[in-house]
């Protein structure tokens, strides 16, 4: 009984001590309430490398350009890190075109890069601004590997029209379901596949599916880096199917002065969704991502 | 729509990811890996019973392969076979080896451990009557093994068929697409709908096999309970028994 007691007791302590560690507001160290002080900018990013990526690059544009920057990575995800943009805990976030404005209106229908940030600019939360945004695209993708391309001379997404009821596509499975996705293949191209096979979201299955030939066809993200390990074709979306995803900066409007927004636009008319594969691979074979930041920054001649 | 007009639409229970269909599928999984599960444990059991070796290790290693977590070895199944191994099978085959891997242990505990557990009266009766080994334990041991055995293959079907729903995982059919793909399309009656199906199939299944059970296992091994025969209360009787008490 002694022995129980002294269990639970220890239970009890070890409970009070998580709860103390998760009572801590992950954004509360950078100064949320006050916001930040006079000129600093607080650059936050989404809790995935890439972000953090393009992020570390706006960073160290920035400071080289004499800015005083705090960096605050890995908040979360857009539901969080937008709040977080609005209360002031950050200043500056790299965003994507397409997926920010279906965060902020849902029912969104834009797809072109233009209609996308000339919709995204009436949707902006007041008190943020868009600066400009760079070519640099992570969005899906439909990708065939260069020998399904040469056997049924493929470029585009409609050339997949007349040769689709012999290929399966594989994608996640709210594919099957979404008009960004099979309904809207056979709607907008009129591509019936032979079959749809729910693999993940631009993950490991279907990349292996593609390269080992059990889909011929698959989505993957356009700044994935087995597009260039795996030399896969990715098809243009010649009729606008998927929105655009363009990469750009969204600011807090206060902070906002002409040597931010003539890094920021500088960093942005440079980056291509190329840059962004070949960094997610570096990135992903252990490279520290301010070295990769300011690798490329030099290789622009941005500092 | 809610969970019950999704039971209702009829568009759900035809066609090749209808409702009919996917239990077929999914139950179709199920048979493969538990006969395969059947195949290899079994035999194996039988001869760890019967010879005593190997106990530890085997069941030791089949336990230990167990506790791998199945999406994962799932994943990495897929991702070593699927350079070598064409077409749809590609998708099958990954998904039997960790079903097998999660169904041989209890089969293979349940058939040496009954083996083990024969009434030694029994085993030595029947040697006294002139039975060879190999008679012993075909007409003796593994009929008194049975109850245990199936208790094995009972618990083995039901992990199996409650984990196929990860077929679903590498785009095969089977309940768990209902699971999977509800979750995915934000379609919670379709998940829900998923989820209680397979909870139903499981139950029918368990009682299938108490049924099973019923039927080919010795009377005598049946630990059956039975009313105690009434005592028609008499004063004596309920003054012998509260003197007992």
């Amino acid at each position: 009984m002694k022995k129980l007691i002294a269990i639970s007791a220890l239970a009890a302590a070890s409970l009070l001590a998580l709860s103390g560690c998760s009572g801590g507001d992950p954004l509360a160290s950078a100064g949320a309430g006050t916001g930040s002080s006079g000129d600093q900018v607080i650059i936050g990013s989404a809790d995935f490398t890439e972000s953090q990526l393009i992020a570390s690059i706006y960073s160290e544009a920035l400071q080289a350009a004499g800015v005083d920057v705090k960096e605050q990575f890995n908040i979360g995800s857009r539901e969080v890190y937008m709040e977080a943009l609005q209360d002031g805990s950050i200043d500056l976030i790299p965003e994507y075109s397409g997926a920010l404005l279906k965060y902020l209106d849902t029912s969104s229908t834009a797809s072109t890069t233009d209609d996308v940030l000339a919709e995204l600019a009436t949707q902006l939360p007041t008190g943020t601004s868009l600066l400009d945004h760079s070519l640099a695209e992570d969005k899906d993708v439909l990708a065939v590997t260069s020998d399904t391309a040469a056997k049924y001379d493929l470029e585009k997404i409609s050339d997949l029209a007349p040769v689709a009821a012999e290929l399966s596509l594989g994608g996640p499975p709210e594919w099957k379901t979404r008009v960004n996705g099979v309904i809207g293949l056979v709607d907008v191209y009129g591509i019936n596949f032979r079959e749809f096979v729910s693999l993940d979201a631009g993950g490991p299955l279907t990349m292996t599916a593609l390269t080992s030939g059990q889909i011929q066809v698959g989505d993957i993200f356009s700044t994935d880096p087995g597009v260039t390990d795996n030399d896969l074709v990715v098809l243009e979306d010649d009729k606008s199917l998927f929105a655009a995803e363009n990469v750009v900066p969204v600011i807090t409007t206060a902070k906002l002065d002409s040597t931010i927004a003539e890094t920021l636009n500088a960093v942005s008319a440079q980056l291509t969704t190329k840059d962004l594969i070949r960094m997610n691979s570096e990135a992903s074979s252990g490279t520290n991502l301010a070295e990769i930041a300011i690798a490329w920054l030099t290789d622009a001649d941005l500092i | 729509m809610s969970l019950l007009e999704w039971f209702l639409d009829p568009a759900h229970w035809s066609g090749a990811d209808g409702i009919p269909m996917q239990i077929g599928v999914h139950l179709f999984y199920s048979a493969v890996a538990l006969a395969l599960s059947l195949l290899f444990a079994v035999p194996l059991g039988i001869y760890i019973g019967f010879t005593g070796k190997g106990e530890g290790i085997v069941a030791g290693i089949a336990n230990a392969l167990r506790a791998l977590p199945t999406l994962g070895l799932l994943v990495l199944l897929f991702l070593l076979l699927s350079p070598v191994v064409p077409g749809q099978l590609v998708y099958g085959i990954p998904t039997v080896i960790v079903l097998v891997l999660l169904a041989v242990p209890p089969i293979l505990t349940g058939t040496y451990a009954g083996i083990q557990a024969a009434d030694t009266e029994a085993v030595n009766a029947a040697r006294g009557m002139g039975y060879s080994q190999v008679q012993i334990l075909w007409f003796v041991q593994l009929p008194c093994a049975l109850p245990l055995l199936l208790s094995g293959v009972r618990s083995s079907t039901l992990q199996i068929v409650s984990t196929a729903t990860v077929a679903a995982y590498l785009g095969l059919q089977g309940l768990g697409r209902f699971i999977l793909d509800g979750r995915a399309q934000g379609d919670f009656s379709q998940m829900a709908a998923g989820a209680i199906l397979l909870a139903a199939l499981a139950l029918i299944l368990e009682l299938a096999f108490i049924a099973v059970g019923r039927l080919i296992v010795s009377p005598g091994l049946q630990r059956t309970t039975r009313a105690p025969r009434k005592i028609v209360p008499t004063t004596a009787t309920a003054a012998i028994r509260l003197t007992a008490s």
